[in-house]
């Protein structure tokens, strides 16, 4: 039982998961607020596009590739999908628009996936280019503007409660909108899709040693493709989800999100080498930026210093796992001799 | 032809630029050379690429070692803040500033540069922390502390001398940010060419391991190259400062990306031992040319320029792709 | 006549201009043990990715088991029972034991979905076969490259391999470790399973092949049965010239040591070291792959720095803390594995050659002197005989041997007092071992302390005028190399 519980600790996710509750006590002392309900329904609101975002970033880490595109990827799709629909006077339900921006995201995410897994050229420089011309071409084809009037379906959407949760004592209601169940659906989905399906397994053997994956008899770059496309998927979907809880559609303000949400999943223990990593410490990753994001009210701090607090946060949490990587790494070796 | 693919061949990082180049010149010759070909245009492209400019010179170090500086616009903003109040509190709001008293204000930006670079330095050569991460942090971290002393808000009650003076000309014609861009690129050149720096820059990033092995102190190389780096960035922020007669926590911020597209572009690889400063260059030329061409075109929204550098970055890895492929046959 | 499992004849393929493979063939009959054996660059994994279905031949035929085989690829050539063991093991680091011995299976069975009951299944079916305890859940990452090499071979094993073909198995093992490969190399060929072997250690294949071949340039030189073959005509067939092997015989031996080490102590490696080098010398220290042998080379380069114990350069006690330190008191080191520890491969042969040297090769005002720089290129270029056509040209344009003259270039280039070698031949081959000896016994000649790792023994005898022995980190014994012989050292190690 102690082996398991030494080798848990070896990675990252119960050091954050300590973290995540030192920190919750922390609140709950200095505010009296930080265990109710509407502070956690909160928490859990603002985890819901950034969790979609992490997810779609995971997959192209395990994989051994990086994406910086899906903001602007998920940008393009959302606004696309509401202008379309705006200027065809849609009045239905909100199925359709996800479909279609899910549909532009698979397109525009086989883009990433041709150049990556066809090409095979670098992850990181593709998808640099094509966020680029992805709000190139959001903002110049499209003139993008921001859109206060969204169609009814999708403003339904993100207004409709799913939990209602209301602070006792301050009487403060907070509500989880139903865009929640999408990320608890997509976060089932995926970790179905790594643990249960040879598809899954593929991207972390790609993302471990693509070298052996190709001889093993993996489909390499069929595989990287679909990633994209999949990534391509999920960041549409969390595009509208914005739009939807944010009752309006602004073309820029989800760009430069990529760098914090790279920044939660490696804090989760995910390796930027690819090939190793967990969804939970993916989504605990995440979790710990958006509850520091989050929390400067309770604390009392003016939400001007949440951006040094976050920085704080990755700087030290990367030290940690780096200076522990390289004592583990040690202790590997020594291990190893030992045994021989 | 032989002749000209051996060129090619020599510099190709260059030379696909080049011939891209040339491609979008003739085709401003043929629709927009009268607007297009002039020397008021080719200075006022000359005197707005500095501020980005300088950040990919540095970063292009960075990434020749293998790793990256995100944290270049955090560091430019920290110090062209820091300059603003520096000037407030010392001449007063609006107040007159000697121009002389210039030289503090590169003194700050060098001071600003060399401790965020040292804190880079830090965490990457001695914690191992990857540099995309330390930056990223420490980028996070510097964009609050901006946000925290100013309170968010825009900064331009400080003496405007400074930025009349560089926002202007030498000799009435030569800018004076593309004469501070020019004199680092020449640093910059010294450090890769004529010192030994460069060789051990590369051969760094080809292999860390092997660097060590071969008795480099990569520890005060990496600290030189991230401090490098950091400054240039800082003096991006003073350029920024000088061309918006304004400081705030937000400025620049498509910055990082635009100057990693530049690096790239230029042909350094994210895998390190790769990079010239010819290449980076010829990048930034190449994207002015693009951009300025674009905004003659009235009827097309400036917003194109986004796209096509992003497809550029994309055709040049394609191109490099393509004159590859031949030796990888099987 | 035995019908043959696999025969290939005349086979051809080129890669652009290049003729990797010009006509050669290989006969492997059932259940015997093969050798297939050639210096770097003669075709020998080039052939075997095309029976694998890696690579698809220009022309000639290969049959296997009586079919031929057209335009197979990797998975055709696993389901008709060829398997290969790369010198990597083709694992994945990152998945666990059970699911690299799994992974396969469940690929070829076309399934969508992983059972993970399955998984567990199959591997524990796997390294039944043969006896291989191991942690089913531990990362390969973890595991030693004995453990990781019998993952390989239990993965081999699953598909129903007729022919195992093995990569080079016995680089990284202790030799315990190769005599426990061994014993189940025989068990294999008890099941009828034949094996081609490829090494280039005589010794090993002496002791375990029952026919070889012998590749060289592309082309088949030799092959027959094993006790046929001798060392002579081994090294012929390999390298197409004979060499005559100079014994070193130490001259000018200075009275005062250039190198001292007392008590040198590392927790887990070595304990108590002391030694002596004296110029002119050159030292062999020899001991199995677990002695602490490379740990005490690393330490006395900086790489490693011992916990205790004195270093005395010349006579004054020096500290020897990093690769730097070490360099300043001019000692130099090539690295066991060159192509990781000990060449920059994409950068020039130029860089590498002087990059070590790089902080002396400045003018007075600190700039870079090119001049110099290009000078001090040619010169070891042609001083260490590194064929190349233009030495700007990237390192991985040359052979192993010319690598690892570029190393021995770098550290020459330093002006050193003592050069420390580990494993200096070490996956070179003969041609280019026996011009690296002889570099090094001149340069002894010429003053310098020369310390060889190696457990090469003929190597380490013939090369080195004394020789240490370490055992578990301590020195066992030491011996003057012209009153010893292998057998001596052997027991000694063991």
């Amino acid at each position: 039982m102690s082996r398991k519980i030494k080798k848990a600790f070896r990675s990252n996710e119960p050091y954050i998961l300590i973290i995540i509750v030192i920190l919750g006590i922390f609140i709950q002392i200095r505010s009296g607020q930080f265990f109710t309900g509407n502070n956690i329904v909160d928490l859990l609101s603002a985890l819901i596009v950034p969790g979609l975002f992490a997810i779609a970033e995971f997959l192209a880490l395990i994989s051994g590739g990086i994406d910086v595109s899906f903001p602007a990827l998920a940008s393009l799709s959302a606004y696309a999908t509401t202008k379309m629909l705006l200027d065809m006077g849609y009045e239905g339900n909100v199925i359709v628009p996800f479909l279609i921006a899910v549909a532009i995201g698979a397109v525009l995410g086989a883009v990433n996936g041709f150049f990556i897994g066809y090409l095979n050229l670098n992850a990181m420089i593709v998808t640099l280019g094509t966020a680029s011309i992805f709000q190139g071409f959001m903002q110049g084809a499209l003139r993008a503007n921001q859109l206060s009037v969204i169609p009814s379906g999708m403003k339904g959407f993100g207004t409709a409660s799913f939990i209602t949760a209301t602070n006792k004592v301050n009487g403060l209601t907070s509500i989880l909108p139903y865009t929640f169940i999408i990320l608890v659906v997509v976060c089932a989905a995926v970790f179905y899709l790594l643990r249960y399906t040879i598809f899954g397994r593929g991207i972390y053997a790609i993302g471990g040693n693509a070298q052996s994956a190709h001889t093993a008899g993996f489909h390499v770059e069929r595989t990287k493709f679909l990633i994209y496309i999949i990534i391509g998927m999920i960041a549409s979907a969390a595009g509208v989800c914005r739009v939807c809880m944010m009752q309006q559609c602004h073309p820029t303000n989800m760009l430069g999100m990529e760098m914090n949400i790279i920044a939660g999943v490696v804090l989760g223990g995910v390796a930027l080498t690819g090939g190793a990593g967990t969804l939970t410490g993916c989504m605990l990753g995440t979790f710990l930026i958006i509850l520091v994001e989050n929390s400067m009210i309770l604390l009392g701090i003016p939400t001007t210093w949440s951006d040094v607090f976050v920085g704080l946060v990755i700087v030290i949490g990367v030290s940690l796992t780096a200076i522990q990587s390289a004592r583990s790494s040690k202790g590997k070796k020594s291990a190893a001799k030992g045994e021989a | 032809m032989n002749k000209a693919k051996s060129i090619y061949r020599k510099n190709p990082e260059v030379s696909r630029l080049l011939i891209i180049m040339i491609c979008w010149l003739v085709f401003m010759m043929f629709t927009q050379a009268e607007k297009f070909f002039t020397g008021a245009n080719f200075l006022n492209m000359a005197g707005k690429f500095p501020e980005y400019g300088l950040m990919a010179l540095g970063g292009m170090l960075c990434m020749i070692t293998g790793g990256i500086d995100l944290s270049v616009v955090g560091t430019a903003n920290m110090a062209s803040i820091l300059s603003a109040f520096m000037l407030i509190r010392v001449f007063g709001e609006d107040g007159t500033m000697p121009l002389a008293f210039s030289a503090v204000i590169f003194i700050i930006a060098v001071i600003v540069g060399v401790v965020v670079g040292s804190l880079n330095g830090f965490l990457i050569s001695q914690l191992g922390v990857p540099p995309i991460l330390a930056t990223l942090g420490v980028n996070e971290l510097l964009t609050g502390i901006c946000i925290v002393m100013t309170n968010g808000s825009t900064i331009s009650a400080f003496p405007k001398q400074f930025s009349e003076f560089f926002k202007g000309e030498l000799f009435g014609f030569i800018p004076w940010r593309l004469i501070i861009f020019m004199i680092v690129a020449v640093a910059i050149y010294m450090m890769l060419e004529k010192s030994t720096y460069g060789t051990k820059l590369r051969l760094y990033g080809t292999s860390a391991h092997v660097a060590k092995y071969s008795g480099i102190n990569t520890s005060t190389l990496l600290f030189r190259t991230y401090i490098t780096s950091s400054v240039c960035a800082a003096l991006g922020g003073l350029m920024m400062l000088a061309s918006y007669a304004s400081a705030k926590p937000d400025n620049g911020e498509n910055y990082t990306m635009q100057s990693i597209l530049l690096i790239v572009l230029g042909g350094a690889s994210p895998n390190g031992g790769k990079g010239k400063l010819s290449g980076v260059i010829t990048a930034i030329i190449l994207l002015n040319m693009i951009e300025s061409g674009i905004n003659r075109f009235r009827s097309v929204s400036t917003y194109y320029v986004k796209l096509i550098w992003g497809a550029v970055l994309i055709l040049a890895l394609v191109i490099d792709y393509m004159s590859q492929k031949p030796k990888r046959s099987k | 006549m035995a019908q043959s499992l696999l025969k290939a004849e005349h086979v051809k393929i080129s890669f652009g201009n290049v003729h990797a493979l010009r006509d050669v063939s290989l006969e492997i009959l059932p259940g015997e043990i093969h050798c297939l054996m050639g210096e770097n660059g003669c075709g020998k994994s080039t052939i075997i990715k095309i029976i694998s279905g890696v690579y698809q031949r220009d022309g000639g035929t290969v049959e296997f088991n009586g079919q031929k085989l057209d335009k197979i690829t990797p998975i055709d050539a696993i389901n008709l029972g060829i398997q290969v063991i790369y010198q990597d093991f083709a694992l994945f680091p990152n998945l666990t034991v059970a699911e690299n011995l799994a992974l396969n299976t469940e690929l070829a069975s076309r399934k969508k979905t992983v059972s993970w009951k399955n998984v567990r299944k199959i591997a524990e079916e796997a390294v039944a076969k043969i006896n291989f305890q191991v942690d089913m859940d531990q990362k390969v990452e973890e595991l030693s490259v004995a453990q990781k090499q019998m993952v390989a071979i239990s993965r081999a094993l699953m598909s129903n391999a007729k022919l195992i073909i093995m990569d080079e198995p016995t680089t990284a093992l202790t030799r315990k470790e190769v005599d426990a490969l061994f014993k189940i190399i025989l068990k294999l060929k008890e099941q009828g399973i034949a094996i081609l072997f490829i090494s280039h250690k005589l010794d090993e294949v002496f002791e375990i092949s029952d026919r070889y071949t012998i590749f060289r340039n592309g082309e088949m030189v030799a092959a027959g049965n094993m006790k046929e073959l001798d060392d002579k005509k081994f090294t012929y067939y390999m390298t197409g010239r004979e060499f005559a092997d100079k014994v070193f015989v130490a001259e000018n031996v200075s009275d005062k040591p250039v190198l001292e080490l007392k008590n040198l102590t590392k927790e887990g490696a070595f304990s108590d070291i002391s030694l002596t080098l004296r110029r002119g010398e050159i030292l062999g220290i020899t001991g199995l792959l677990d002695s602490g042998r490379t740990e005490l080379a690393l330490s006395m380069f900086g790489m490693l720095p011992a916990d205790s114990g004195e270093i005395l350069k010349e006579g004054k006690p020096v500290k020897i803390a990093s690769p730097r330190d070490a360099i300043n008191c001019n000692i130099g080191f090539v690295p066991e594995d060159r192509l990781s520890e000990g060449l920059f491969l994409t950068q020039s042969i130029g860089d590498n050659i002087i990059i070590s040297e790089i902080d002396r090769l400045k003018k007075k005002n600190g700039l870079f002197d090119h001049k110099k720089r290009d000078e001090e290129v040619e010169k070891w270029v042609k001083e260490l005989e590194i064929k190349t056509q233009n030495p700007d040209n990237p390192a991985t344009t040359l052979s192993g041997g010319n690598q690892q003259r570029i190393v021995l270039a770098k550290w020459l280039a330093c002006d050193l007092d003592v050069l420390i070698l580990n494993g200096p031949t070490v996956g070179v081959d003969i041609g280019s071992k026996h011009d690296i000896h002889m570099v090094l016994q001149r340069l002894a000649g010429q003053g310098l302390g020369v310390i060889i790792i190696s457990d090469d023994l003929p190597e380490v005898i013939q090369n080195c005028s004394r020789v240490l022995v370490i055992k578990d980190g301590r020195i066992k014994s030491e011996y003057d190399t012209q009153k010893v012989n292998e057998k001596m050292i052997i027991d000694d190690m063991m």
